[in-house]
């Protein structure tokens, strides 16, 4: 199965620019299903963690107001190109996804 | 058989295991160092409530310091970009919260030293709201504040 993590990683000046968007329904278990009237349970991803040789650089802690397939991007200096980077979520479901990315 | 992965494997287990036990006792706090997800400042109710369970009690002084990026203009509340930087020095933390939503906390990322005081992401915005960013560093909270109008509500809708 295709990864649930689309992410770029590039340096630029010494810093590590990362962006990354993820596939999830990010569900705020507020919403009705139209057809069925049934709410629909939440369903988000908790906890985004980047880490790069070991060291978490970034852990997002995300509730369900994030919106529909997260988009993130943030900066990190220390890093060299060509180095590798794991991008890993979970969610409230217990399902989990992570990926590793070389920096260009 | 032998398998000598085995003892590796149980290691890691009871270190995790211990991790949790301590996580659970709130032995790790401020939740900057507490790797379980902050549930009571996720689901508190009203700003107020929220802000209380972010940061357990302590108080957010507003800065100068603290960029927030958005449209000031939002057509669609479900996806609404936010850009969180600030030159403020050993940034700790970022949160992202939205008064007006029901529960106003959206995210918060813990940073390393080697991570740049910079986020972006995007946020689902009941209806026009100003949008808090709250900044940790050296221990102290600093906030800044932006408003965004929200043409068509985030949540179903």
């Amino acid at each position: 199965m295709a990864s649930t993590i689309r992410p770029r990683a590039w340096m630029k000046d010494g810093v590590t620019n990362v962006k990354a968007l993820i596939s999830h329904p990010m569900e705020t278990g507020l919403r009705k299903d139209k057809a069925s009237g049934q709410i629909i349970p939440a369903h988000f991803i908790q906890d985004l963690i980047v880490t790069h040789n070991g060291e978490q650089v970034l852990h997002g802690y995300l509730g369900p107001a994030v919106s529909k397939n997260p988009f993130l991007n943030f900066k990190f200096k220390g890093a060299n190109k060509g180095d590798a980077l794991t991008i890993s979520w979970n969610d409230n479901k217990g399902k989990s996804d992570s990926l590793e990315v070389k920096i260009n | 058989m032998h398998n000598p992965n085995r003892r590796t494997l149980l290691k890691g287990t009871l270190t995790a295991g211990i991790a949790v036990v301590a996580a659970g006792a709130g032995l790790l706090k401020p939740h900057t160092v507490l790797a379980a997800w902050p549930k009571a400042a996720f689901e508190a109710k009203g700003m107020d409530n929220a802000t209380n369970a972010l940061l357990g009690g302590s108080s957010a002084t507003a800065s100068k310091d603290i960029k927030i990026k958005t449209p000031s203009i939002a057509e669609n509340g479900a996806v609404v970009n936010v850009a969180v930087s600030s030159t403020l020095p050993g940034v700790e933390s970022i949160s992202i919260l939205v008064e007006q939503n029901g529960s106003p906390l959206a995210a918060t990322f813990d940073l390393n030293p080697r991570t740049e005081a910079y986020i972006k992401t995007r946020v689902k915005v009941a209806k026009t709201s100003g949008i808090v960013a709250m900044v940790r560093s050296g221990g102290k909270i600093f906030s800044a504040r932006r408003e965004v109008k929200v043409t068509l509500g985030g949540c179903g809708g």
